[in-house]
């Protein structure tokens, strides 16, 4: 069976200045799947996803070159509206970033800015219970986000990304400052959540990318050495390099 | 042995000196209160406070016209700083280019260091005649003039304090509010405003304090007439301006005298309840981090 292909990242190069930061970066993020990218610290696998919703425009002195395809149309188009882009490709960040305010202004905060006005309570509830988080806050949704634990602000994000109704959700190290159980939740929430979204993931954790991901790319020093099905890549890799990675060997 | 002496005298000298400032700070509120409290035995506070007439020659003492100019122009010049000073915060923090901040930043924070005279000066010369002709008033001594200049010399400390605040800001929040859909500036009025509220609070309010307690610069341009101002083309008189205009000319141990300290006692409280209030503002905001 053919898969469908939902973004598509052609001859990518990114230059922070003069430090070349991705190179020749070619791979498809398929839809309804699960994509991890793994690699030691440094090796660009966050620079290139946040070239995916553009979030790299943000930090001057960047220069890209190449194309990124969402359904089929490149993002870095003179034409694309950049708002409209990060409403479609969500984003959850590395460190949970819940907005100093409540947790149910949280999940508005973005269904408001794009003219929803009607059926808040309803959305809030449907996309706190899509993020596995309704049953532990239903009683305090006017309450300070800030108070929640990491865990469950993380699952908040996630919330507040669903309810802008993405198609595609970048995780960027989503449960690196998280404990195991709040990790275990994460994960099980990804996998549920790949029946409705393109998901694309960064990660530190070899066996998390192997757990949840359907494919994965290794990089090293700015360079996708090896992109493929998860499997494959964790059972028998083509390139030695990546084998030498996963086994732990370096890294 | 010797050492441990020399140790323990810079120990003490430094003490010494960090003790110093507190005890001046005690002497100045403890005369202020012990001249300005005779006053009332004369007049009670209601009267003080309340009373429309100011003579001293008949020996009434109300200090109403005063607290109401003082308000006044503190209103006005809060009025026109704050927009000015926040918006300038939020372009200096926000929109400008590097280059543009490393030049206008130090550029305001130069002003705050022009004394106040000199600001009495320029308001006496531009902003009062520009009132008097262009706008067409009587006199161009006014409390907007007041205001004007205080606004001038208070945008310094809104504008630093609220661009501090507004950096401190993480840059988790704006990314999560870009990350979501939101333009640049809706991610500026919707989060990163909201979230250095605390410190744009107390820059306003160190503001205000500021404002009421300045004289030099607005005894000049305000007219000085001991009359309640009804509007603000009206000339007044401030609280500082009388005791600056009055102290010389009361003899020491009059009622006159004792009653000029009452009007310092009124301004060291006022001044001294929106530090407070300030402080409080900024640490929680802090907290919250």
């Amino acid at each position: 069976m053919k898969q469908m292909v939902k973004m598509e990242v052609h001859d990518l190069n990114l230059w922070y200045g003069s430090f070349h930061a991705l190179k020749d970066i070619n791979m498809k993020v398929y839809k309804h799947k699960v994509t991890a990218f793994i690699g030691p610290s440094g090796c660009g696998k966050s620079t290139l996803i946040r070239c995916l919703n553009r979030m790299n425009d943000l930090i001057g002195n960047v220069h890209v070159e190449g194309r990124v395809l969402l359904d089929d149309k490149n993002i870095y188009d003179k034409d694309v509206d950049v708002v409209n882009l990060r409403k479609r490709v969500g984003m959850v960040f590395q460190k949970p970033n819940p907005f100093p305010m409540s947790i149910h202004d949280n999940i508005t905060y973005g269904p408001k800015l794009h003219g929803k006005k009607r059926g808040l309570d309803e959305l809030v509830e449907e996309k706190l219970k899509d993020a596995a988080l309704w049953s532990e806050v239903k009683d305090i949704l006017g309450q300070n986000a800030m108070d929640l634990s990491g865990g469950q602000q993380q699952r908040l994000c996630i919330a507040r990304c669903l309810a802008v109704e993405p198609d595609v959700i970048l995780f960027d190290e989503p449960c690196s400052a998280l404990d195991p159980i709040s990790t275990g939740k994460i994960e099980d929430l990804i996998n549920e959540l790949k029946r409705h979204y393109t998901i694309v993931i960064v990660t530190h954790n070899m066996q998390q990318a192997a757990r949840i991901s359907d494919y994965t790319g290794y990089f090293y020093l700015g360079e996708l050495k090896e992109f493929n099905k998860t499997k494959k890549i964790f059972t028998n890799p083509d390139n030695p390099e990546t084998e030498r990675y996963i086994t732990g060997k370096f890294g | 042995m010797a050492r441990r002496l020399s140790e323990d005298m810079v120990k003490g000298i430094l003490g010494i000196c960090a003790i110093f400032s507190i005890i001046i700070i005690f002497l100045i509120i403890i005369f202020l209160f012990r001249e300005g409290l005779e006053a009332f035995s004369y007049t009670n506070v209601i009267d003080f406070v309340f009373g429309r007439e100011w003579n001293p020659s008949k020996e009434t003492f109300g200090a109403a016209a005063f607290i109401v100019s003082s308000l006044l122009v503190t209103v006005g010049a809060i009025v026109i700083a704050v927009p000015i000073g926040l918006l300038t915060a939020i372009f200096l923090a926000e929109l400008s280019p590097q280059r543009v901040r490393e030049i206008v930043k130090p550029a305001i924070e130069l002003l705050a260091g022009i004394p106040s005279v000199i600001f009495g000066l320029f308001g006496l010369i531009v902003i009062v005649k520009y009132i008097r002709i262009t706008l067409d008033q009587p006199t161009g001594e006014s409390i907007l003039a007041g205001s004007i200049i205080l606004a001038i010399m208070i945008l310094p400390t809104i504008i630093s304090i609220s661009e501090d605040s507004l950096r401190q800001v993480p840059r988790a929040y704006k990314e999560g509010s870009l990350a979501l859909g939101a333009t640049h500036w809706e991610s500026i009025a919707r989060i990163i405003v909201p979230s250095a509220s605390s410190g744009i609070m107390a820059s306003i309010i160190l503001g205000v304090g500021r404002a009421i307690g300045e004289t030099m610069a607005v005894v000049l341009v305000v007219g000085n007439v001991e009359k309640l101002p009804t509007s603000f083309f009206d000339s007044g008189e401030p609280l500082t301006s009388t005791i600056l205009l009055e102290m010389g000319e009361a003899a020491v141990g009059s009622p006159h005298y004792y009653s000029i300290f009452a009007l310092g006692i009124l301004l060291f409280l006022i001044v001294m309840v929106l530090n407070i209030v300030s402080n409080v503002w900024l640490g929680r905001g802090l907290k919250r981090g």
